[in-house]
């Protein structure tokens, strides 16, 4: 989108067109001409999954949508409706509900790569920040799209997540009410979730532009986080280089997608959601979608209603100042010996925290004498490395760690690479 | 020497947290719900694996249970007469649903006098609740009995949930008191093994006619199974469309595979 445009029109018309509105030098330098570094691995085809995945879940959306209708007397019918009598229903809305999990399934994995090969230090920390944003966005979407079915997870997870604002000092109750456009959850509220619903992925998809537009002015990391020198010797053209690789990886991600959808479709999800909401009937044990479960064990973890939802928020908003916690000079996980050890780390804090929040909070893990350790105990511990990885690692760890030699160029890491045996 | 410690120290936090979490796994979803442990057999039903369909005998013989049994308090309000000549379905034939759906008295209306009246119901009409509202089907055992449409999917277990259910009424152990008009069934981990339905089927309570042995074990397997229909009508469709989407998926990836290889063969 940006840097020495290439393009040249071949004929009367793109030439044409190139004078008055050059969309078609956008394309070719977006998606054709631009520059690769030519060692990135698998792990970089997840960007474009991700793409592919917001299309998917839009369109499968807007169809859905002429059907759904979204009233609490008519909600729950209408999914069956769609589920039993509309052409391809089930389709749409098995594709969409498992596609919400492989998009967070793909969002993880690109922002723990981002994590491990340092991409969201500068010059890249507003495309890092923009991600976030999308984050945040992602799961408000996720959580207005889980309440539409109706269900009896639907209602009670609306009702967790909307009574978090009631913590607020003094005006909590009033932005409660306010937020359900009444007394409680009801008509009111299902139909504001369904319209912020589908407004928006349109913000995400606005956002995704930025997020692209300022990759294509950075330039994309690699996994030896060291910034293309020579053009020509470090990179090759987005076509068709990054483009069949990418067609690639996506072509396997689907098939993980479409073996959910086909024959594990409601696996992921949470059977209460078959019965129909019932404000009376308050479920054993309320559950957000796994995605969500991390925060949904850091917001158990605090004793105080509102301690629990600041350090909740806390936990996301700490990633927006990332770029400025990190104190190294070197941007990848393989020339960083000590990084390398907290980041598997972290990644299985995030995964037992998921865990913990999936678990009913007293439950006890083990008893030292008449001491219970209960799930809540050992999400404490969690929570607190979550954030000591970040506030005091991240900042510590550059100033003490010796990092190993980082190879001069992408190109000599590539030949390099060949030559002698991998250190990493 | 600090630098391996850390590493020592970090790998072994990793390592027990892993040792942790795949450990409990299993008794996470055994202890999700408080109460009594449900363990119940795990049946080799024929719609199970991703090539799974439904048996049609069993699927009519378990509509019979339906109606002859579970219809007296259960509804099923999702579910058209004209499903049940579906493909995928009981597949019952076009004559055979008009007399079921006929069987029923459904309410139709207002009419031009603005009154409401019954008619024999029709292929587009779901099946009738057997009662009129939530609260006169509450009056009966103190809750409304579940509505059966989406039961397979709506309990962790689905069918196998509702076959054990339906098998393992018993006695109450010394220790679990069943409140009058109670009964004890182990596997209600909802109500702590207490249930008000009582038990629904016994041998030879409903008459086969195809001749399978009507035991309470096979009429709870036909049950179920038929459940599992109701609850998910295109589960056929699905696990057909799947395999297709899957064979066109793996050769797409096979050429991308072979296609991405050849163009990055003079970079490396």
């Amino acid at each position: 989108m940006s840097g020495n445009s290439t393009y040249t029109p071949s004929n009367g018309f793109t030439r044409w067109m190139d004078s008055r509105l050059p969309i078609i030098r956008l394309g070719h330098d977006t998606a054709v001409s631009y520059p690769v570094p030519k060692n990135l691995n698998y792990w970089w085809t997840f960007g474009g999954i991700l793409t592919f995945m917001l299309v998917v879940q839009i369109i499968t959306g807007v169809v859905l949508a002429m059907h759904y209708v979204p009233t609490t007397a008519l909600a729950f019918a209408s999914v069956e409706h769609i589920m039993r009598d509309v052409n391809y229903g089930w389709v749409l809305r098995y594709t969409h509900a498992n596609g919400a999990s492989m998009f967070f399934v793909a969002v993880y994995i690109h922002m723990f790569r981002g994590l491990y090969y340092g991409s969201y230090k500068a010059p890249r920390e507003i495309l890092w920040i923009l991600g976030c944003l999308i984050y945040l966005l992602m799961m408000a979407t996720a959580f207005f799209g889980y309440v539409l079915p109706w269900g009896q997870m639907s209602f009670w997870g609306a009702t967790v997540i909307t009574n978090l604002f009631g913590a607020i000092p003094f005006v909590g109750q009033s932005v409660a009410t306010w937020l359900w456009g009444g007394f409680a959850i009801g008509d009111p509220t299902l139909n504001r979730f369904f319209s912020l619903h589908y407004l928006f992925p349109f913000l995400i998809f606005g956002v995704v532009v930025l997020h692209i537009w300022a990759l294509h002015v950075s330039g994309q990391n690699n996994p030896v986080g060291v910034e293309v020198k020579n053009k020509d010797q470090d990179t090759v053209p987005f076509t068709p280089y990054a483009t069949v690789k990418d067609a690639f990886g996506l072509s396997v991600f689907l098939i993980l997608f479409a073996y959910f959808v086909f024959f594990a479709p409601n696996s992921l999800g949470d059977v209460e959601n078959y019965t129909i909401a019932h404000p009376l009937k308050t479920p054993l044990h309320i559950v957000p979608e796994w995605y969500l479960l991390p925060f949904y064990a850091i917001l158990r973890a605090v004793p105080s209603k509102l301690g629990g939802v600041i350090l909740m928020f806390g936990s996301i908003a700490v990633l927006f100042i990332l770029p400025w916690l990190d104190t190294s000079k070197v941007r990848s996980a393989r020339f960083r010996p000590l990084f390398k050890q907290i980041f598997w780390l972290h990644l299985a804090v995030c995964i037992a925290l998921g865990w913990c929040g999936g678990m009913m909070p007293d439950h006890v893990l083990f008893s030292v004498g008449s001491i219970d350790f209960t799930v809540t105990y050992f999400a404490r511990i969690l929570s607190f490395y979550y954030f000591f990885h970040f506030l005091v690692l991240f900042p510590l760890l550059g100033l003490i760690e010796r990092p190993k030699p980082v190879p001069e160029s992408i190109a000599a890491s590539v030949l390099g690479g060949r030559a002698a045996p991998a250190k990493a | 020497m600090k630098m391996k410690l850390i590493h020592k120290l970090s790998i072994a936090a990793a390592v027990a947290t892993v040792a942790v979490a795949a450990g409990y796994l299993p008794v996470m979803t055994a202890h999700a719900s408080e109460g009594p442990e449900p363990t119940y057999e795990r049946l080799d039903w024929s719609f199970n694996g991703p090539f799974g369909s439904f048996d049609r005998s069993q699927l009519r013989r378990g509509y019979k249970i339906y109606k002859e049994v579970c219809a007296t308090c259960h509804s099923m309000e999702y579910v058209h007469f004209r499903d049940l000549g579906e493909k995928g379905g009981p597949e019952f034939s076009g004559p055979e649903v008009k007399a079921i759906a006929a069987e029923y008295q459904v309410q139709d209306g207002p009419d031009q006098a603005g009154d409401m009246f019954e008619r024999p119901g029709e292929g587009r009409d779901t099946f009738p609740s057997p009662y009129p509202n939530e609260e006169a089907a509450a009056a009966s055992l103190g809750a409304p009995p579940p509505d059966l449409s989406l039961i397979a999917k709506a309990r962790n277990g689905g069918p196998d949930y509702i076959h054990a259910l339906l098998t393992s009424y018993t006695e109450a152990p010394a220790n679990v008191k069943v409140p009058s008009g109670g009964y004890y069934n182990p596997v209600f981990v909802a109500g702590s093994g207490v249930i008000a339905m009582p038990p629904p089927l016994s041998d030879g309570q409903v008459d086969y006619d195809d001749g399978t042995p009507n035991t309470l074990d096979q009429m709870s397997q036909d049950v179920s199974a038929f459940l599992m229909w109701t609850a998910e009508p295109k589960l056929e469709a699905r696990h057909r469309l799947g395999f297709q989407v899957l064979i066109y998926l793996l050769a797409l990836s096979g050429i991308l595979f072979f296609a991405t290889r050849k163009i990055w063969a003079d970079q490396h």
